[in-house]
Parts: structure tokens; C-alpha cells; sequence
């Protein structure tokens, strides 16, 4: 028995459509069946996963909060990663962001003005840009692979971080601790909604989002970002340059990575401390991919990402699950949504026995 | 396989039975745990800690938990949930709670908070940490005579005050015993890292030291000093399992006595928020068996803790100089609890230069 | 036994599931395929490895555990990637992601635990060579399975037939299926390889280098043995050049450290992955010798045309 693809002549809408909701229903039955041998009553431990959170204002906050980095960082890797630029250092220029956007606040902590917050972000969208500029222009000039540069750079801000929270960022009031002193009120990201904490940054999210969906669909360059992550070829002959792409598609998804990395510590931990990342650049990829490098499907990959954040923490407190069973969810869903979308592209065949099989075996000697 | 998913299951049963054994009337003592529940150092004790807890008032309390909650944002959540979840007290237990305990706490007025190892406290805040240093001087003096070379190596998670404080009470333990003894430190910049943490203890034997103490939280240096033939320390648990021949004691948390105490008061209505710094002597850390080493040396180790215990001896008593030369504590003299809290310099002894 | 000697053991130590992993991951990119997973199947391979040594008392059969975890590990992603022709990087980060999760799970029961550590096997004759004898020849299995396996490589890939068909598939896809290669076949093959290799470098992990088992355990070495391909622009000596210096600059800033020369430690730990930076750097500057050994069609789906 083999499986055969078979190639649709037009992507099937059909299918478009309906396969997250397979692979949601596929990764639903997987879990459950884990459930059920770990010992727990599936349907209810799949409730309280999946819908208890969205029935209470609390949690709702809480997914907003979750998913606002995510979405951020999210949208800016499916520019690059529909660009062919496969910026993975995400977690990096996250941090780097948050480090550059928290210069005012820390080093300049008697400076009080409305200007402080609007200065934090533009620093921390600089910061995280500038970062990703090194594997941007490594890969530019020197022609290195940005999946590894780019990597290699998280250790390093994330030991960067660590030492200047411990070094010269200390907070004189902080008993020598690694951290520094807390943001002034007027560094804080303001909360938007009186029923909970959800701040700016949700804000932030939604309208990048929909500013890149607006790029790519309207825009000649979301049309020279399609081109020539397609193909460099077709894209030369168009008159567009793939090394501008690399600089104009790595400086953005920094430029975000980094607004998420203030915004996160402005809005919600209000100062830096060694670990400011639960490795949200990391976990953004799988956003990205979830929401098919398209930015509306990134909001609402970026969501469901945070529900199972949020929906893991409430069984592993109501059933007694390990967290790990969160982690499990996170990949089983991903597996899924990368197999339900074969299915827009191509027809898929079982052979049980059959020329082309033989065919094959015999062509491989 | 079979027996893998057989160990797996039967493992979450019990699991499933605890909970399924809970009801409305029962008070709840909760946990936040930074780590893993299982893993071998700071987390592990704490839940050992929260079982002890269990056991003493049986079915009269439950005691939920989450793991791996990392510091920032998910904190403030976990805490939250878990105040709305109806605890009556919850124990945050990583120094990188402290801003999101105190948020939650001005938001939930009924619910008492307890962070451990922290500095804020506010009215429903309490905050508990152990005296770790007792220890550290203890394990110090036996170092100094059980080594040889006379340089002990010091494998160190992060440069923060209950680190150092750490080190030069070791040192200054040892020195006591001979004034000549060297510490030479690696900073491994991680709690948990196995890998890592065994490089750093093969570096150190390797640079000639022939003891080994820890302050991370796996027992890999313990077993590369069990391979090379040395004696080592063990932190935060009991580590003799992984080091038979090779532990002369460790430095064991056993939370669970503060637990107790705390669950008692807040159940009689005696709880009140303080600043709590316990040492041997209340049971908050309790030295493993003095092993693999001669009679007299275990007999001088066990009349430094007694009196470390009775309060004959404080570990901190001048004369100290710092690292630079510079006079600390005079003849006589015991440090205060403020600046050990904070502190940040190496005395006279350590072979490193500390981390600013 | 000299400091010198002490330091290469140690180096030997951290440098083999490096080279394990990063030999088994190049062949897997020679055929064109590419797989982020790496981090997800050394450690399901470390935790089954663990597993079996407890339940047999044997660390060799942990080895092939180990082993076959990861290569069935790593099924799953050729399932995706080749007969669905999924995304091979997304594909491959949900791996890592399923592995990490999973591998907890299944390595709950065995936290704590102590564990077996695999023999040293000394070569009659050789091992008694003075200074190099004892480091190079009195070693564990795994260490010379790794050595094995880099002159095995080097020897398929450069010197075979099977080795000339899967570079060529590497390279072009189209005009090796045109010519008969079967290059979903090999793929799978390759993928296994890479997934066999990495699940025998977490063996090396959990049974080696800190016989016990920690969640996380392999601490982003799968992603370090990613960078060292590139590193080696996917030439097998090079990887383990590559592995070994990685090796040594994580252990030498160990010893500056403990050598007390007053540098932030958070500079001396980020010195490996900064070092592997400026050697990627180095090497991919000579952009006509990466081309020469980048395979071409590395992360591009294939789907016969029939």
C-alpha cells in the first residue's frame, strides 16, 4: 500500500476552509484518547481545555494578554517566512527590542513626560530591528544561512540580558538582585478595558496584523514579497532585488519581535528581569505556520495559541495533568494543520498495489 | 513500551484519585512552582515540602499546584487563577514571583500570600526564606579537613546575594579550620543544566580542586565527582543516591516544616505577614547524614551545628575581610541580616572575581 | 594524568553527541532534506534510552533504544514532510516541540533515578600509546561508533554510488527522478539516517555524559548539531572539526572561569555560539565553495509529476 498526491489544478477552497477545522477535530480526538489513558474523563478534561477559558471574562483577558506578543512576533516571520527569509531568532530580537525600548525608563528614570511611553516603543521597534539586521546583513553581504545566524543571536541577547540586569542595570533599590528598578507609571502600557488587564499591547497586535494584511494584498510590495519568496528567478525578472528583500523583511519582523519585547515589559512585567520571555519567538513560528503565513490567520492562530496556554494551566490544576500535556497539544495541533493542508493542494490517493509502485521500486534499483 | 505507559498511567491514577478526593468544606493551601516538580533540587523540595504539608492535616486541606510557571506575565496569571480558585493561601516559591505576588495580592485582600525568598511584603504578604549559609559554613569546615590540596571547587548558579553569601560562608568555614583554604568558583549561569554543570565540575577537578560543592540543582557534579574519586555536597536534596561513596552531607530544604507552622496560624487566625529567615535550629533546613568521612571530623561538624543551632555560634563572626583587603566584621562582631541580604562582594579566600 | 589530557576527555565527552547528531542531520540535508527536529529526537532518544537501561540493567540495549526511538522519531517528519510534502521547517519545529513535551512525559517516572553509565572499552595495544593512548582508545562505544560513523559518511557519500545518486537528488530532484533515482525512497532513507543518528546522540546524553535523566536535558545541543552542518557547509571531517572546536571553547571558558580571570561568565558562555557565528561567517563568505557543497534543492518539496 502507498499514499500518492495527486496535484489539483486549482487549490481547492473547499479545503481550504475546512481543514483547520479537521486537523482541530483530529488534534480534539488524539488528545482525548491521551486523556483517556493518562486516566482522565476525556470530555471533560477536553472541556476544560478548550472552552471553559472562553466563558469567563478572567480568562479572556488572559488569552488577549497570551496572545498579543505572539500575534506581533507572528505576523512579522510570515512576511519573512513568505519571502523565503527564515528568521528564527525571533526570541532575540524580542529581547534585544525589550533591552533597547527599557534604555529610557532605567537609565533615564527622572525623566517624567507623556513622551516617555511613545519613546519606549519607537526604541524597542529600533532595537529589535538593529538585531535583526546582523543576520539580515550576514546573509546579504556574507551570504550566511539566517536560520542558523539568526539562532546562534537568541543565546547571546538572552546572555546579554542576563548580564546587564545583574551589572550595570541593577536596581539600587533591588537588595543586589538581577533586576532593575521598576518602570515609572508613565512607562507603563496602559490597560484598554476596565473588565481586566488586557493592555495596549492586544491593540498593537491586531492592527499590525491588519496594516501587513493590507501590504500584502494591495500593495506592489506585499505583490515583490510573494514573487520572489516564490521563486528568486521570477522575481529578478520583475525588477525586484532579493537582497532588499532580505534587509526590508528581516528589519520588519524584528521591528515587531522588538515592539513586542517592550510592550510585554512595559504592559505587563514593568521592569527587566534575566528571563522577561516564556520563548514567545520560539512559539510565534508555530504561529506563523498555524495561520498559513497569512496575517488574519495569524490573529486567530495567535488566539488559539494562547488558549491552550491558558486551558493547559486549568487542567493541570483541576485534573492534576502533567504541564507537558500542553506542550503535546501545541505539536500534535501543528502536525495536523500541516497535513489537513496538503489536502488544498493536491488529492490524495491510496494505491494498495500498482504499476506506478512497481515502477518506483524498480527505478531505485 | 507496555511498562513505560503502565508506569505512566498508574502514576496519573494516583494522581486522579487525589483529586477526585477533594470537597468544598476542605481548606486549600496552594503552590507555584518555577520548576519542575520532579526536578531533583529547589522545585522538588518545595512539593516534598508541600507532601509534608499534606500529610500532617490529611483530608482537612488540598494542596494544588502548577510547575513550570515561568517568571513575568504567566506568574501574574498562575497567581491570580490560583486566588480565584479559592486558596486560602498561596505559596509562591521563586524569587521572580515577588512583583506579580504583590499584584495579586492588593487585588484578593482575603487570601494570604507567602513569597518565598523575596523582600516586599504588604499586609496579606508574607515573605519566608531559609538560612541556607548555616549550612554552607558547616559543609566549609569539612571541606577544610577533609581536602587534601586544600581548594575546594564551587560550582555557582547565579551571582545574586543567596549565592554569595553562599560561597563566603564556605569559605569562611573553611577557614576556620585552615586559614590557608582556597575556593575556586565557576559560575555556570544556570540552575539546571546537567551537561553543563558536570563540564563545569570535570573543569574544576581537572584545575586541581578535590572537593566539590554546588550551588545548581542537578546531581550530575555529584556523579562526576563519584567517577573521579573525590568527595562532594550535595544542595537542596539528599543527593546520596547519586553519590553513595561520595557525599559527606547536603544542605537539605525541608520546606514542609514551614508549611505546617504557616497552615496552623493561618487555620487558628494567628497568621500575620512577616519577614521570615529561618535557620537550622527551626528546621527549615536540616543537614544529611555526615557520611564518608573519619569520626572526628564528623564529631566537629555536629557540634558546629549544634551550636549553630542554639545560637552559640553565628557563621558571620569577625574578624572577616573582604576579598580587596578591607575590614568587614571586627573581633567579635556578627554580620545583620541586611546585608547578607544584599550582599555582593567575596570575602578575603575566593580565587574569582565576582560578577558585577 | 596532565591537565592538558583532562581537558581533551572532557572535550571528547561534550563534543560526541555534537558530531553524532550534526553527521546524521548532513546526510539527511545531502539528500535535500531538511530537518529542524534534531532538538526533538536526541531527547526522545535520550529518554528512551534511559528507559530501557533501567528496565534491563543493560546501557547497550539503551543504546539501541535510543536509537530506535529517534528513527521513529523522526518517521513522523518524513511521513509529513515527503509523502505530504508539508513544510519542512514547520514540520520540523512541531517535532521539537512534540519531542520535548513527550519526553517529559514519558521520563516522569525516571527523574531522580541513577543511572547506568556505559563502559569504557580500552583497544588492547593502542590504548597503551603514552598520552594519546588512554584519551583516544579508552572510550565508550559511542565515541567510536561517532568516529565510525564521520569516516562512514565521508566514504558513502564521496566515494559510493548510493552516495553520488543521493547527493544528486540533493542537488536536483527533477533530473535525479528523471534519471530513475527514486527519491522519495532515498529521502525516507536519509530522514531515518538523521533520525537514528540524533536519537544515539541523546543516548550518548543520558547514559555518557550525565547518566541520569532531567527534562530538557539536551539544553539546545539538537540546534547547536543544526548550526555545525551548515558550519561543515556539509562535509563530514569538517563536522567533526566543527564539533570538536564548539567542544572546546564551551569547556576552555569553563576553565578561564575556575582560572579566576575576572571575565563577566556571561561573556565567556556566550563565546561558543559567538564563535560558531564567525566561522559560519568565514566559511559562507567563500560563496563559491558553499555553492559547490550546498545541496541545492535542501527544503524544497518533491511530488512526482506523473
Amino acid at each position: 500500500m502507498r499514499i500518492e498526491l495527486e496535484k489539483r489544478p486549482r487549490p481547492s477552497t473547499f479545503y481550504a476552509v475546512l481543514s483547520p477545522f479537521i486537523a482541530l477535530a483530529l488534534t480534539v480526538i488524539v488528545g482525548g484518547i491521551m486523556f483517556w489513558m493518562l486516566g482522565k474523563d476525556p470530555l471533560g478534561a477536553l472541556y476544560s481545555f478548550f472552552v471553559e477559558p472562553l466563558l469567563d471574562v478572567w480568562s479572556l483577558h488572559e488569552i488577549a494578554i497570551k496572545a498579543a506578543p505572539l500575534i506581533l512576533i507572528g505576523v512579522g516571520l510570515s512576511v519573512c517566512y513568505r519571502s523565503n527569509n527564515w528568521n528564527i531568532g525571533a526570541e532575540g530580537q524580542f529581547i534585544m527590542g525589550a533591552i533597547a525600548g527599557s534604555i529610557v525608563p532605567v537609565v533615564f528614570h527622572d525623566w517624567h513626560s507623556p513622551l516617555v511611553l511613545p519613546l519606549m516603543l519607537i526604541f524597542g521597534m529600533i532595537g529589535g530591528a538593529l538585531y535583526a539586521g546582523i543576520p539580515a546583513f550576514l546573509k546579504a553581504n556574507m551570504n550566511t544561512n539566517e536560520i542558523l545566524s539568526s539562532l546562534m543571536l537568541v543565546y547571546i541577547a538572552q546572555l546579554f540580558l542576563d548580564w546587564i540586569v545583574r551589572g550595570p542595570w541593577r536596581s539600587p533599590e533591588g537588595y543586589n538582585f538581577p533586576v532593575t528598578r521598576n518602570f515609572a507609571p508613565e512607562a507603563v502600557l496602559p490597560e484598554i478595558l476596565a473588565s481586566g488587564r488586557t493592555n495596549l499591547g492586544f491593540v498593537f497586535a491586531i492592527v499590525a496584523a491588519l496594516l501587513i494584511w493590507f501590504m500584502m494584498r494591495y500593495t506592489l510590495k506585499g505583490f515583490e514579497i510573494t514573487v520572489l519568496g516564490q521563486s528568486e528567478r521570477a522575481g529578478r525578472f520583475a525588477g525586484f532585488s532579493s537582497r532588499r528583500m532580505i534587509w526590508f523583511s528581516m528589519l520588519l519582523s524584528g521591528a515587531l519581535a522588538g515592539l513586542a519585547g517592550i510592550a510585554e515589559v512595559s504592559g505587563n512585567i514593568n521592569k527587566l528581569q534575566p528571563i522577561i520571555s516564556p520563548g514567545y519567538g520560539f512559539t510565534a513560528i508555530i504561529v506563523a505556520f498555524l495561520g498559513r503565513l497569512n496575517p488574519i490567520g495569524v490573529i486567530v492562530a495567535g488566539l488559539v495559541l494562547a488558549l491552550t496556554y491558558v486551558g493547559g494551566e486549568a487542567v493541570q490544576l483541576t485534573l492534576s495533568v502533567s504541564d507537558k500535556v500542553t506542550r503535546v497539544f501545541q505539536g500534535l495541533l501543528l502536525f495536523f494543520v500541516l497535513s489537513c493542508d496538503t489536502l488544498i493542494l493536491y488529492r490524495i490517493r491510496i494505491v494498495l498495489s500498482g504499476r506506478t509502485a512497481a515502477m518506483a521500486q524498480g527505478g531505485a534499483e | 513500551m507496555k511498562k513505560l505507559l503502565l508506569a505512566l498511567t498508574t502514576s496519573a491514577a494516583v494522581l486522579g484519585f487525589a483529586a477526585a478526593a477533594s470537597a468544598q468544606d476542605k481548606t486549600k493551601i496552594c503552590f507555584i512552582y518555577v520548576g519542575s516538580k520532579t526536578d531533583g533540587g529547589w522545585t522538588q523540595a518545595h512539593d516534598i515540602g508541600r507532601q509534608a504539608l499534606q500529610a500532617e492535616f490529611g483530608d482537612k486541606i488540598e494542596t494544588p499546584f502548577l510547575e513550570n510557571v515561568p517568571e513575568g506575565p504567566d506568574a501574574e496569571r498562575a497567581i491570580e487563577r490560583m486566588a480565584r480558585s479559592g486558596c486560602a493561601m498561596v505559596f509562591t516559591t521563586s524569587f521572580g514571583f515577588m512583583d506579580a505576588t504583590i499584584k495579586v495580592a492588593e487585588k484578593f485582600p482575603d487570601v494570604k500570600f507567602e513569597h518565598a525568598t523575596g523582600f516586599k511584603t504588604a499586609p496579606n504578604v508574607a515573605t519566608y526564606n531559609s538560612r541556607f549559609y548555616e549550612g554552607r559554613y558547616i559543609q566549609g569546615q569539612i571541606a577544610a579537613k577533609m581536602s587534601q590540596k586544600g581548594v575546594a571547587g564551587y560550582i555557582a548558579s547565579f551571582p545574586i546575594p543567596e549565592v554569595v553569601m553562599g560561597i563566603n560562608a564556605f569559605v569562611h568555614g573553611a577557614q576556620s579550620v585552615n586559614p590557608d583554604f582556597k575556593v575556586k568558583v565557576i559560575w555556570a549561569n544556570t540552575w539546571f543544566d546537567p551537561g553543563k554543570e558536570a563540564d563545569a565540575a570535570k573543569a574544576l577537578i581537572d584545575q586541581g580542586v578535590d572537593i566539590l560543592t554546588q550551588h545548581t540543582d542537578t546531581t550530575a557534579p555529584m556523579q562526576v565527582a563519584a567517577e573521579r574519586g573525590i568527595k562532594a555536597f550535595g544542595q537542596a536534596s539528599d543527593m546520596i543516591k547519586a553519590g553513595p561513596e561520595t557525599q559527606l552531607t547536603a544542605i537539605v530544604d525541608t520546606w514542609g516544616n514551614y508549611y505546617i507552622k504557616r497552615t496552623k496560624q493561618l487555620m487558628d487566625g494567628t497568621w500575620k505577614s512577616e519577614q521570615i529567615w529561618d535557620g537550622l535550629k527551626d528546621g527549615i533546613l536540616t543537614m544529611a547524614p555526615y557520611t564518608n568521612m573519619p569520626d572526628d571530623v564528623k564529631k566537629m561538624a555536629e557540634e558546629t551545628e549544634a551550636k549553630i543551632k542554639s545560637g552559640e555560634l553565628h557563621p558571620y563572626t569577625g574578624p572577616i575581610k573582604k576579598q580587596d583587603g578591607s575590614e568587614w566584621l571586627k573581633e567579635g562582631e556578627t554580620a545583620d541580616d541586611q546585608t547578607l541580604l544584599g550582599m555582593n562582594f567575596y570575602i578575603a579566600g575566593v580565587d574569582d572575581k565576582l560578577p558585577q | 594524568m596532565g591537565i592538558l589530557e583532562a581537558i581533551l576527555l572532557t572535550v571528547i565527552t561534550a563534543a560526541t553527541p555534537l558530531v553524532l547528531a550534526s553527521i546524521g542531520e548532513l546526510v539527511t540535508e545531502r539528500a535535500g532534506v531538511l530537518n529542524l527536529g534534531v532538538e526533538g529526537m536526541m531527547i526522545m532518544g535520550a529518554v528512551l534510552a534511559f528507559a530501557a537501561t533501567q528496565a534491563t540493567g543493560s546501557p547497550y540495549v539503551g543504546i539501541l533504544a535510543g536509537i530506535a526511538g529517534g528513527a521513529l522519531f523522526s518517521l513522523l517528519f518524513g511521513f509529513l514532510t515527503l509523502t505530504l510534502v508539508a513544510n519542512q521547517v514547520a514540520t520540523g519545529l512541531a517535532l521539537t516541540i512534540l519531542g520535548l513535551g513527550l519526553s517529559g512525559q514519558i521520563g516522569e517516572p525516571y527523574v531522580g533515578m541513577s543511572g547506568t553509565k556505559l563502559p569504557q572499552i580500552a583497544i588492547p595495544l593502542l590504548s597503551d600509546i603514552p598520552y594519546l593512548g588512554p584519551i583516544l582508545f579508552k572510550q565508550d562505544l559511542i565515541f567510536y561508533i561517532s568516529i565510525a560513523l564521520v569516516v562512514g559518511v565521508n566514504w558513502f557519500l564521496f566515494r559510493s554510488r548510493a552516495g553520488l545518486k543521493m547527493r544528486a537528488i540533493g542537488d536536483n530532484h527533477a533530473s535525479a527522478h528523471a534519471l530513475g533515482i527514486g527519491v522519495i525512497r532515498t529521502r525516507y532513507l536519509a530522514v531515518l539516517f538523521g533520525g537514528a543518528c540524533a536519537g544515539l546522540a541523546g543516548a550518548q546524553l543520558s547514559l555518557v555524559y550525565t547518566p541520569q535523566w532531567v527534562e530538557n536535558m539536551s539544553a539546545g545541543r539538537g540546534w547547536i548539531a543544526l548550526a555545525l552542518v551548515v558550519f561543515a557547509s556539509w562535509r563530514p571531517w569538517r563536522v567533526l572539526a566543527g564539533g570538536y572546536l564548539f567542544g572546546f571553547v564551551s569547556i576552555s571558558q569553563l576553565h578561564a572561569q575556575a582560572l579566576g580571570l575576572g571575565i563577566p561568565s556571561q561573556f565567556l558562555s556566550a563565546l561558543p555560539y559567538l564563535a560558531t557565528v564567525v566561522v559560519l561567517v568565514l566559511i559562507s563568505h567563500n560563496r563559491r565553495m558553499t555553492l559547490v557543497n550546498t545541496p541545492a534543492s535542501l527544503g524544497r518539496p518533491f511530488v512526482p509529476d506523473r
